[in-house]
């Protein structure tokens, strides 16, 4: 069977041995190729699954798709134990090592001065959601039915009202706990709000940001998210990572350096 | 290893990670390089929108079609069309029912 290079991230070379049995996608196991003072973590993917054709209707397939990119997180996830990777999008593939070298010196200046901007930090991912109410509101409209048309409108108005007002408290109390967190984190990014139906999670979410804070104050941030978890009622606060520092590897991080 | 800052799970928190979290980092963010296996970012953002549909289709009604949202109270009637499916086979009985107590007649209805 012929094989591809599929690229998880790309390193500083790190004296700590990757865990034995870490298996990359597909169950492989992840190989370290050293090329001019960088290291590109690999391995080896079928070129069924891979090739260009093959993974535009793979990226589709949502079981494929799912394990792949968990398989990828956790080759990620494995060397934010060991140092601190720059990862790479899903799906970066090479045909062999020799593109792979020609790609790392193509780029060598942008990954180093990524690496060290990245050096030591994590992301952690914040989330607000305003949490719904469950049947507060049908109670006292079934209660009493509207006497007339005046008071029905009377009472819808009343209704959304309630619900402007809980959302302008809830993004009220995202905006405050943004300002909190930014402080003591080095760069934040806001990305858009995670759809209910795709994330599955309870609740409107108001507010899905990524901070990045170096590894020796993440206690304290953690902390402080706890700590403002029980501020608001009706409203929730979630916290994920560390992360690679997946929000922060773009191209406008490489080139907010180079200004 | 002593270092404070949570690292992450050895073997990944992966495994537990929410999905969509995952998703989000691993197809949205990280550094960008076109392998010479070419899937541009249009594509990938393309994919990225049918995915939300199939997600949703897969977690929402787990059926064929992307109607998934008239699950949704919020965005259709569902609730009330569901309604309107039992009064129909209420009725439907009821009809029946009459029907059989006067039999001879019903049918010479229909043309």
């Amino acid at each position: 069977m012929t094989g591809l290079r599929y690229v998880y991230a790309v390193c500083r070379p790190f004296g700590t041995p990757l865990q034995a049995q870490l298996t990359g996608i597909g169950g492989a196991p992840p190989a370290l190729v050293r090329h001019h003072g960088l290291v590109a973590v690999v391995s080896t993917v079928p070129e069924a699954d891979f090739s260009e054709e093959a993974l535009k209707a793979r990226l589709e397939d949502l079981d494929w798709l799912a394990a792949t990119a968990r398989a990828h997180q956790g080759v990620i996830d494995a060397l934010t134990t060991v140092t601190t990777p720059l990862p790479l999008r899903l799906a970066t593939v090479f045909r062999d090592d020799s593109a792979l070298r020609t790609m790392i010196e193509t780029r060598e200046d942008s990954f180093r001065r990524l690496l060290d901007r990245l050096d030591g930090r994590v992301e952690w991912g914040v989330k607000v959601y305003l949490e719904e109410e469950p049947a507060a509101e049908p109670a006292p409209a079934a209660a009493a039915k509207p006497a007339s048309g005046r008071d029905y409108l009377r009472r819808r108005r009343e209704q959304s009202h309630a619900r402007e007002d809980k959302w302008q408290r809830a993004e009220a109390f995202a905006r405050s706990l943004h300002e909190r967190l930014s402080a003591p984190a080095e760069d934040h990014r806001l990305h858009p709000p995670q759809n209910a139906a795709l994330s599955g999670a309870a609740g409107r979410n108001v507010l899905n940001a990524a901070y990045l804070v170096p590894r020796a104050h993440s206690e304290e941030f953690v902390e402080l998210v706890d700590r403002t978890k029980d501020e608001a009622p009706g409203i929730r606060v979630e916290l994920t990572g560390p992360w690679a520092a997946y929000s922060f590897s773009g191209e406008d991080a490489a080139a907010e350096e180079v200004r | 290893m002593t270092m404070p800052g949570r690292l992450p799970e050895p073997y990944g928190q992966g495994s537990g990670a929410n999905l969509a979290d995952i998703l989000e980092r691993v197809l949205d963010k990280g550094i960008v390089i076109a392998g010479d296996i070419k899937i541009n970012l249009l594509d990938i953002e393309l994919l990225t929108i049918k995915l939300r549909l199939i997600v949703a289709s897969v977690d929402k009604a787990k059926e064929m079609g992307i109607d998934w949202w008239e699950t949704d109270p919020a965005l259709s009637s569902g609730a009330r069309r569901n309604e309107l499916a039992r009064e129909n086979a209420e009725l439907r009985e009821r009809l029946a029912r009459l029907e059989e107590l006067e039999p001879g007649r019903a049918p010479k209805e229909a043309p």
